[in-house]
């Protein structure tokens, strides 16, 4: 069985979630660790290729013309996946997705899939799907099995299990594979991970992936992995199945060129992945002999067409955005209540909602640019944050906020109506500042920052005041 | 003005001729709305340092508010007309200096997609013209006047915090350490993670307080850790943010805006 997944419809707000996250020591630990490793890998990388900002660029613009193009690049895959012995399915949304996969899994004749690690089955919460008709899922990659073996959630895009040290690991591991005597070198753990799953890879009929490119060109799927394990998922099974957002598409096989070196680098920080495999259609003599793709939109189309959120459909799951983010270091990804978690899970699971659910996770951020500058596809994410709270803000109405910015607003728009404004906050807040000149609590909204903080009383003076009597001293 | 600011300007105008360094400039203060209200100390010292620099500065009065708190937590409708109002008052302008990156890069970002967005011609014109013109304080003397000493004394151990706009947004890069460098009788010490955001934020820091408050905690550790007296940035934003923790915290340690440490001289050690 697995846990509930993360359901942004559910989820609490991110505040209240991140609060519950960060009262786990041991998780902020392991996280804070996990993120410094690989950010500090990313950054030797990354240093090494002079063209690195051309790299970024490239990437950007690769993705950006296939969004401006993107009906026609999905016919193109099409086309030739099916010219090629493949079957290509269409998905509107996740459940449709879900149905096809789990009746392709039934006629294939299997009552077990082995998966490759895939985001967008979590996206889609495939696995309770396929277990509510009957199949059983087992998950191959070293990550996602400690996170189904643990009846956990995935908290990282690249790194699911990131949230776990060893020594949790091999807990999980003693526990469900029966091996008392388990160590917690990596050797260990990957030497069981390996016995448990090689019989499975043997015996198992039907394979589930994902992708991390559908190449139009020639109708080509593309999978980077660092075990080995989504090859043999890829090679062994009789059918095989991948479910892809139809944002994955990428023009012609030469753009690998450019996102091969952006992806590992950025994501694990290695020049190039252990295992690159790309597999087009179907062939006779080897590997599976059915070939599925279902290409799913679920709220891909109105993401878009919103030209100014457009960009989070650039993004190739790199990861590096969470690694970077001081927020995500702080919380985990659980908090973001969804399986993209960070700033790219900040802008993506509220648009993947149709902007119903998820509201606070486009305020779950300092705005700082971390993100922005790691991006390998220099996906804005700063602005298309800023972008959403403004959807949120129109989808809200009116609040003591709104009320209360508008309020500002006008305040803002008059200097007289300012001066008043700063002369009457002088007289508001001078029964909260204390002996010293300090302010050590505040009502309502504003409570939050005397949480942690004090706040300086305001001097007797401003600015524009002393400006003024400097001029009629005829300084 | 101080012997030491006649000095100066005299140096200047020599130097002017050598190093093709500006004298004379007519510089506009855009002091920024919480600077105006919170930390008019700041906007003293950039008058200050400028006037001792041989520039006049003038203070177009009916300036307010740049709009970024409100573009920022997304009420945009609300900021726009506070684009115009600083177009009005700016207009025209020969060099306009704000001490605060965070308020350059809400306009220089932002504003014009702003004007398209409000669409009147005059104004995505004047927007075009004046941006060019729009420096923050550190940025103005280190590229528009290429300085980086301006003649201050600071006898105190400092450390020097990044602020996330003028670091990523403005990409001022070292500028900042380089005018504290010159700075004599300065202690400066690198803070560990400078790059690493205080948790500040605009709203994020009462809309997300837990982990607003998360991300302060390490800012203050980095910042004890360097055993300064006193913490600098370009932004009294962060500052106010990490003056507040640490004095929450009873640690001792202030904060000072840039601008204040540069228009210390010998005449006014504090």
């Amino acid at each position: 069985m697995s846990a509930v997944a993360l359901d942004p419809k559910t989820a609490p707000t991110f505040p209240m979630a991140a609060k519950a996250a960060m009262g786990d020591a041991q998780l902020r630990k392991n996280v804070r660790h996990a993120t410094d490793v690989i950010q500090a890998k990313r950054a030797r990388v990354v240093a090494e290729m002079p063209d690195w900002q051309d790299l970024r660029e490239a990437g950007k613009q690769i993705r950006q013309h296939t969004m401006e193009n993107l009906d026609f690049y999905l016919e193109e895959f099409e086309a030739n996946c099916t010219r090629a012995g493949g079957v290509v399915h269409w998905a509107r949304d996740a459940e449709e997705a879900r149905r096809t996969i789990v009746s392709l899994v039934k006629a294939s004749g299997s009552d077990e899939v082995i998966k490759i690690k895939s985001m967008t089955t979590e996206e889609i919460q495939l696995n309770s799907a396929l277990e509510a008709a009957g199949v059983h899922p087992i998950e191959t990659d070293l990550a996602e099995l400690i996170i189904q073996l643990g009846e956990d959630r995935p908290s990282h895009i690249v790194v699911p299990a990131l949230h776990k040290n060893r020594q949790q690991i091999r807990e999980i591991f003693q526990r469900t594979m029966n091996l008392p005597e388990l160590g917690d070198k990596p050797h260990d753990l990957a030497d069981a991970a390996r016995v448990f799953l090689r019989e499975k890879f043997l015996r198992v009929k039907t394979g589930v992936s994902g992708a991390n490119f559908l190449i139009a060109e020639t109708g080509g799927v593309c999978i980077v992995e660092s075990e080995g394990n989504g090859r043999m998922c890829l090679t062994l099974p009789e059918t095989l199945i991948a479910v892809a957002g139809i944002d994955k598409v990428i023009p012609r096989y030469q753009d690998l060129e450019v996102l091969l070196q952006l992806l590992p680098r950025s994501a694990t920080g290695e020049r190039m992945n252990p295992y690159t495999s790309v597999w087009t259609g179907v062939d006779t003599a080897d590997g599976p002999r059915v070939f599925h793709v279902v290409l799913m939109d679920n709220a891909r189309t109105e993401i878009l067409a919103d030209e100014e959120a457009r960009q989070t459909l650039n993004c190739i799951r790199c990861a590096a955005c969470q690694n970077a983010c001081p927020v995500y270091r702080q919380t985990g990804g659980h908090a973001y209540g969804s399986v993209y978690a960070g700033p790219i899970g900040a802008i993506l699971t509220p648009q993947l909602q149709e902007m119903h659910h998820a509201q606070s996770l486009p305020y779950a951020s300092s705005l700082c640019g971390a993100c922005y500058e790691v991006c390998p596809v220099k996906i804005n994410i700063p602005e298309v944050l800023i972008h959403l709270r403004n959807k949120v803000v129109k989808q809200k109405g009116l609040s003591a906020e709104a009320l209360a910015m508008r309020t500002m607003g006008l305040i803002f728009r008059s200097e007289r109506r300012f001066r008043a404004a700063q002369r009457l906050g002088r007289v508001a807040e001078s029964p909260l500042a204390g002996k010293d000149g300090w302010i050590g609590w505040l009502p309502g909204l504003l409570g939050g920052w005397t949480q942690a903080r004090d706040l300086q009383e305001m001097p007797k003076e401003t600015f524009r005041d002393w400006w003024e009597k400097r001029g009629k001293n005829g300084n | 003005m101080s012997c030491v600011g006649e000095i100066y300007s005299l140096l200047n105008f020599v130097s002017g001729s050598l190093f093709s360094l500006e004298v004379g400039l007519r510089v506009s203060l855009f002091i920024t709305c919480y600077n105006d209200t919170l930390f008019p100390e700041t906007g003293k010292a950039v008058v200050r340092v400028l006037e001792r620099l041989g520039h006049t500065v003038e203070f177009p009065t009916g300036q307010t508010c740049c709009g970024q708190m409100h573009y920022n937590t997304g009420y945009q409708a609300e900021a726009m007309p506070l684009l115009e109002r600083f177009v009005t008052q700016f207009r025209g302008a020969e060099a306009v200096v704000v001490p605060s990156s965070s308020c350059v890069a809400m306009i220089r970002d932002h504003y014009p997609k702003m004007a398209l967005a409000i669409g009147k011609k005059e104004l995505i014109a004047d927007v075009e013209e004046l941006l060019p013109k729009v420096f923050e304080f550190s940025e103005f003397l280190t590229k528009r006047l290429g300085l980086e000493d301006v003649g201050a004394f600071y006898p105190h151990r400092v450390t020097y915090h990044a602020s996330c706009h003028g670091l990523r947004n403005l990409e001022l890069g070292d500028g900042p350490v380089r005018l504290l460098k010159a700075v004599r009788g300065i202690d400066l010490v690198e803070l560990q993670g400078l790059e690493q955001c205080c948790g500040f934020g605009g709203t994020f820091a009462v809309k997300n307080a837990d982990v607003s408050a998360a991300m302060l905690a390490d800012k203050m550790a980095a910042v004890l850790e360097t055993k300064a007296e006193a913490c600098t940035a370009c932004d009294n934003s962060c500052l106010m943010h990490i003056q507040g923790g640490l004095h929450r915290q009873k640690t001792g340690v202030r904060t000072v805006h840039l601008a204040e440490i540069l228009a210390g001289d010998e005449g006014v050690a504090q």
